[in-house]
């Protein structure tokens, strides 16, 4: 029978939630990486490795990696610094992306490192540089409380040197050359402040590709859902009826283009769900138009937020879907969004959830 | 030889690694690249770009605040402390 595997990235470390092919009845393990602040955990589908993006207030930002589900941990940040390139700061590695035999780490300040050798050694890979904005996204009197970075790259299936990244409060840049070269793309997104450069200056929280369909993308902004049909070179609105247009995580379905799921948030300094009713939304329309899925979700006095990479979705034949909190429980369907079960519930805050599915 | 004491997060990081040992050096950065011989990564967990001492990693030698540079004798106390970080 094969195995459900969800990894949670938390405020206090990772932990490892493990069942069958059922997803009922789950085991919890964990904190691991001696409880450093994990920003997002990933798995290895090529190696079966774990690896870990964190960063400690004392002892600084690196990566741990697991090669038995979490059992045994190291950590490295050898090659994890801008100290050949500028005098920039690494203050922590926000999100990893396993492609094509190599990892790539998003990080603040905003670049893009690589390891091939299986996280244990890392070199930089690009600070896009030439790019609009790129001179001013990095001057700390730009940055926001929680600072800009790189947090998301997103990989083609086929190319390797073909991926987006997504720079915060910036937008998306495309590069087609391993890193060497980017381009903008952002037409069509929304900004409700001034741009000095209408090619940048958007906000974009998540970014997603169809796995049936690559030119097919969605994403969760600052402000709306958006959704391309032709790879991200432009971007139509798809907001209209949810109760907010703001939110952090998003899923794309596995197997159905015109599905894709968001978990809306209160824009303002709150950013947790509406009224204090838990939900998740889901388009089965490509964002014609929108259900509200909350059967097992608390629907009283629930002020649960839901991060960046707190969303994920597995890509069995139903599909189930999971996503973490910041008041730490974790939510579970398996079927497809239809109701709700919480399979871990006192976690600390969550950071990141992933899930992979192991024979 | 210098007195060395380690804050209790390095430990589990590094194999073998004490929570005090002697070193045979004349400065703070000194001490550190021999602990970064035989614990390769340990200067990274101290030390951020510059280089300079990681914010929240305080340094005391014989009880005085210091510095990368800061001179040690061959009875000095070094003590290297994980300060406040929140809850």
């Amino acid at each position: 029978m094969s195995q459900t595997v969800v990894l949670v990235g938390t405020r206090k470390g990772c932990f490892v939630l493990e069942s069958d092919e059922d997803r009922r009845d789950w085991n919890v393990r964990g904190p691991y990486c001696e409880g450093w602040p994990v920003y997002h955990a990933v798995h290895d589908a090529q190696t079966g490795a774990i690896y870990a993006a964190a960063a400690s207030e004392w002892h600084g930002a690196g990566v741990w990696r697991s090669t038995d589900l979490g059992e045994t941990w190291e950590l490295s940040s050898e090659g994890l610094s801008y100290e050949d390139d500028g005098g920039q700061k690494l203050s922590k590695v926000s999100g990893l992306t396993v492609a094509h035999g190599r990892i790539l780490a998003g990080a603040e300040n905003a670049g893009i490192f690589e390891s091939r050798d299986g996280a244990k050694t890392w070199s930089l890979l690009s600070t896009l540089e030439g790019m609009p904005g790129r001179e001013g996204w990095n001057d700390p009197k730009n940055q926001p409380p929680g600072h800009l970075g790189l947090p998301a790259i997103l990989p083609h299936p086929d190319d390797a040197s073909h991926f987006w990244a997504v720079v915060q409060g910036i937008g998306i840049f495309e590069t087609t050359d391993d890193g060497a070269s980017w381009t903008p793309r952002n037409k069509g997104l929304r900004a409700d402040w001034p741009l000095e450069d209408p090619e940048v200056g958007y906000c974009v929280h998540k970014l997603v590709m169809s796995p049936v369909d690559t030119q097919r993308r969605y994403q969760q902004n600052h402000v709306g859902m958006h959704r391309s049909d032709d790879g991200g070179m432009s971007w139509t609105e798809i907001t209209e009826g949810l109760p907010t247009e703001f939110g952090f995580a998003a899923a794309t379905h596995p197997h159905d283009k015109e599905t894709f799921y968001v978990i809306p948030l209160d824009p303002g300094h709150g950013r947790v769900m509406p009224e204090g009713k838990a939900a998740v939304w889901r388009t089965r329309d490509a964002g014609s138009s929108w259900e509200r899925l909350h059967q097992g979700l608390p629907q009283r006095d629930a002020h649960l937020g839901v991060l960046r990479e707190g969303m994920a979705i597995d890509a069995r034949d139903t599909p189930g879907l999971y996503f973490g909190t910041s008041t730490g429980q974790v939510f579970a369907s398996v079927d497809e969004g239809d109701s709700w079960t919480e399979i871990a519930s006192y976690l600390p805050a969550i950071s990141s959830v992933e899930v992979a599915v192991l024979d | 030889m210098a007195d060395l004491h380690l804050p209790g997060t390095l430990p589990p990081l590094f194999n073998g690694l004490p929570r005090r040992l002697d070193v045979d050096a004349t400065t703070v950065d000194e001490a550190i690249a021999q602990l970064d011989e035989r614990w390769p990564g340990l200067r990274d967990r101290l030390c951020a770009e510059g280089p300079t001492l990681r914010p929240h990693i305080h340094v005391y030698v014989d009880r005085e605040r210091a510095g990368l540079d800061t001179e040690l004798a061959a009875s000095s106390r070094i003590d290297v402390i994980a300060a406040i970080s929140g809850g």
